[in-house]
């Protein structure tokens, strides 16, 4: 049975995620840093599918240890899905460089450390999938979140990249775009509850589109719309905005 | 970000808490000064509304499966559905199960539901082996059927503490598929006799034209049926439609219900026919279409459901369905079922007899209508379920209901009347 790898496995997103696969026949890596802390989790996946699920330690900030991370993994993976993702508060991003730095690491640097390994091993082979859960905050700078959002946008151009390049040897690469998600991460902000996604909804999509092969998933939906709309307001505009 | 009924209405802002562990929930309760347990928003009214709502989807761990028999135990927030994804295809079903899965094992130990086999099985707490329950000093309770605490809180209403998990065994099954048999009457006389012969089976609901006029009234399909023994226990959950906006409210006037209803009515053929149905066809036929609740436009709607008993159904339903019939208000659901004996718990809604739901849009007259309802069931010996209801009178519910002052001792006694709350607990004073 094949193994999918979730790094950042202790968001509310890849908890989904990392069900909503099993539940599909596969079993299951998830790496996060203290990962003891997942065995609820792990539990709560073979009770309901069955799957085999391992508990890796894994910090994505120490670049490293990813490659003697990815070898030591008893079977490779015949996917790996990148959900890591930190959002300081852009307020604390401006003033303390240490937030900004962190912002970076986690959702661009670390991301892209451990996606090389996977990919020059999943294009050697030429199989296997990669998701990379980036964010509709990357598709355009905005005030309240461009640290973020920039860090996001480095991903998302990597993404792209990635796609074009692996395209020759069969490896598919989603870069997956949620608007609102209700989640740990946002359970203080006021968010209209039509543009908002459970966990579970972002996971079915995920795998749904993963399965299909496609290229950008936007969830929920309204948000290629959305999104567009808001790429295409002219600069001189825009910088007047406060959206 | 403001939750919600399933019925859109009433409309309040609220602060939500996310359930996340019991360390966090004890702490919560104690800075908090009064609120409400939510699971999947599924309960119709304002039963799990109040400006501090308590949202505890994200508790959701199983915790443990005993496959030799049967007993799960998991974390209050799992859905029904969920259950049903890891267990339909090793054999295992719901021993009851209400006609949506989409509600958690919290929601559906606190409103203690019913299935379309509650003459052969009894309610949601049947099944229900012990729980555990933060009560309002943060201590946490375990408790099983006998115990007071059980009674109060199966059927509760979330008014008695917040339920965090429960062990429930479940029921065997040999196939994922139900034999059915469809049974078209023409009055409500004849409905009455085919809920009589067909009551050893043990699933049964009948779909109810309210429109009809006259000697038609209480025309209906009734459906009965048990589980296959093929062996085959494929079972996935189907793509759901969506309704993606808030019809505009002209989209339900009676033409459509009456054409809707007429379709339905008239697709099946006459006298007794014979199907196959998978669990989410038999079970669950409104899940399929995911936000239905937005046919009835912005302005909500609710579900209007009371139960006789026995003795006074058929008269007391003759009575109703007329005046429905009358006020033109038609329903695009009625759903009648036959119940058997009623249990210990304070607050369960079922009762020996029959009960008949009706969804209406919210609008004006609607309320005066569903009060004069209210007198017959009144009239009868009848009550409303609290689940569906967003409106009942103090009154109404307390001569429905003849075990309340119990609970509301019980919950005065352990001080839950004043952390534990809702509108409409706060309405009909429990």
């Amino acid at each position: 049975m094949s193994y999918v790898l979730i790094i950042g496995a202790k968001s509310d997103i890849a908890k989904e995620v990392a069900r909503v696969y099993a539940k599909n026949g596969y079993n299951l890596y998830l790496a996060a840093r203290d990962s003891s802390s997942l065995e609820d989790l792990k539990h709560d996946i073979e009770i309901r599918s069955g799957a085999d699920v391992e508990l890796k330690e894994f910090d994505i900030t120490s670049y490293d240890t990813h490659e003697g991370f990815y070898r030591s993994l008893k079977k490779r993976p015949i996917g790996v899905i990148v959900v890591s993702g930190y959002m300081a508060e852009q307020t604390a991003a401006q003033k303390e460089w240490i937030e900004t730095l962190n912002t970076i690491n986690v959702n661009y640097t670390g991301a892209l450390s451990i996606l090389n390994i996977v990919a020059n091993d999943f294009e050697k082979e030429r199989r296997g999938f990669i998701v990379g859960v980036s964010s509709v905050a990357g598709d355009r700078g905005r005030k309240a979140n461009y640290i973020y959002g920039s860090a996001k946008a480095g991903f998302s151009a990597y993404l792209s990249g990635l796609r074009n390049r692996l395209y020759e040897s069969g490896v598919t690469v989603l870069t997956v775009k949620p608007g609102f998600v209700n989640t740990k991460m946002t359970e203080n902000l006021e968010l209209p509850q039509k543009l908002t996604a459970s966990p579970s909804e972002v996971a079915e999509d995920i795998f749904n589109a993963q399965q299909k092969g496609r290229n950008v998933l936007y969830t929920k939906s309204i948000w290629m719309l959305i999104m567009l709309i808001i790429k295409h307001i002219p600069e001189f505009m825009f910088k007047k905005m406060s959206i | 970000m403001s939750l919600i009924s399933w019925g859109m209405y009433p409309i309040i802002k609220n602060k939500i808490f996310s359930l996340r562990d019991a360390v966090g929930l004890a702490k919560y309760i104690e800075n908090t000064d009064e609120f409400i347990p939510y699971g999947n928003g599924r309960s119709y009214g304002d039963s799990a509304l109040n400006e501090n709502i308590l949202y505890t989807k994200t508790y959701n761990y199983f915790l443990d499966f005993d496959e030799q028999n049967g007993i799960l135990t998991c974390q209050a927030g799992v859905l029904l559905s969920e259950i049903l994804d890891a267990f339909v295809k090793r054999g295992w079903f719901l021993k009851v199960t209400p006609g949506t899965k989409l509600i958690t094992v919290g929601g559906a130990i606190a409103s203690d539901v019913h299935g379309k086999n509650h003459h052969t099985q009894g309610c949601f707490s049947e099944c229900v082996e012990e729980f555990t329950i933060m009560l309002a000093n943060a201590e946490i309770k375990s408790c099983k059927k006998g115990d007071e605490l059980f009674h109060a809180t199966c059927g509760g209403m979330g008014l008695t503490g917040v339920i965090l998990s429960a062990k429930i065994s479940l029921k065997k099954i040999n196939s994922a598929f139900i034999n059915q048999t469809t049974i078209k009457t023409k009055n409500l006389k004849e409905t009455f006799e085919a809920f009589e012969n067909y009551k050893d089976i043990p699933y049964s609901v009948a779909w109810i034209d309210c429109l009809a006029k006259n000697e038609e009234i209480g025309k209906c399909l009734l459906m009965v049926g048990d589980f296959a023994n093929d062996g085959n226990l494929e079972y996935k959950s189907k793509k759901k439609l969506s309704i993606p906006f808030n019809f505009p409210s002209f989209a339900l006037n009676s033409l459509s219900v009456k054409a809707f209803n007429w379709l339905y009515y008239a697709k099946a053929k006459d006298g007794v026919s014979k199907q196959r149905a998978g669990i989410d066809t038999f079970f669950y036929p409104l899940d399929a279409i995911e936000n239905w609740n937005r046919i009835y436009g912005s302005g909500g709607f609710t579900q209007y459901q009371f139960i006789l008993p026995k003795e006074h159904s058929f008269e007391g339903l003759k009575e109703i369905l007329t005046k429905i019939s009358d006020s033109g208000k038609g329903s695009f659901l009625a759903v009648l079922k036959l119940y058997s004996k009623e249990n210990e718990n304070y607050l369960s809604f079922p009762m020996e007899g029959y009960s008949l739901a009706l969804d209406f849009k919210i609008e004006a007259g609607l309320f005066e209508l569903l009060n004069t309802l209210d007198e017959v069931v009144v009239k009868y010996g009848g009550r409303i379920y609290l689940t569906k209801d967003v409106r009942v009178s103090k009154e109404t519910f307390e001569k429905g209901y003849p075990q309340c002052d119990k609970f509301r001792e019980f919950r005065r006694e352990h001080k839950m009347d004043r952390k534990f709350s809702s509108l409409q607990s706060k309405r009909v004073k429990i």
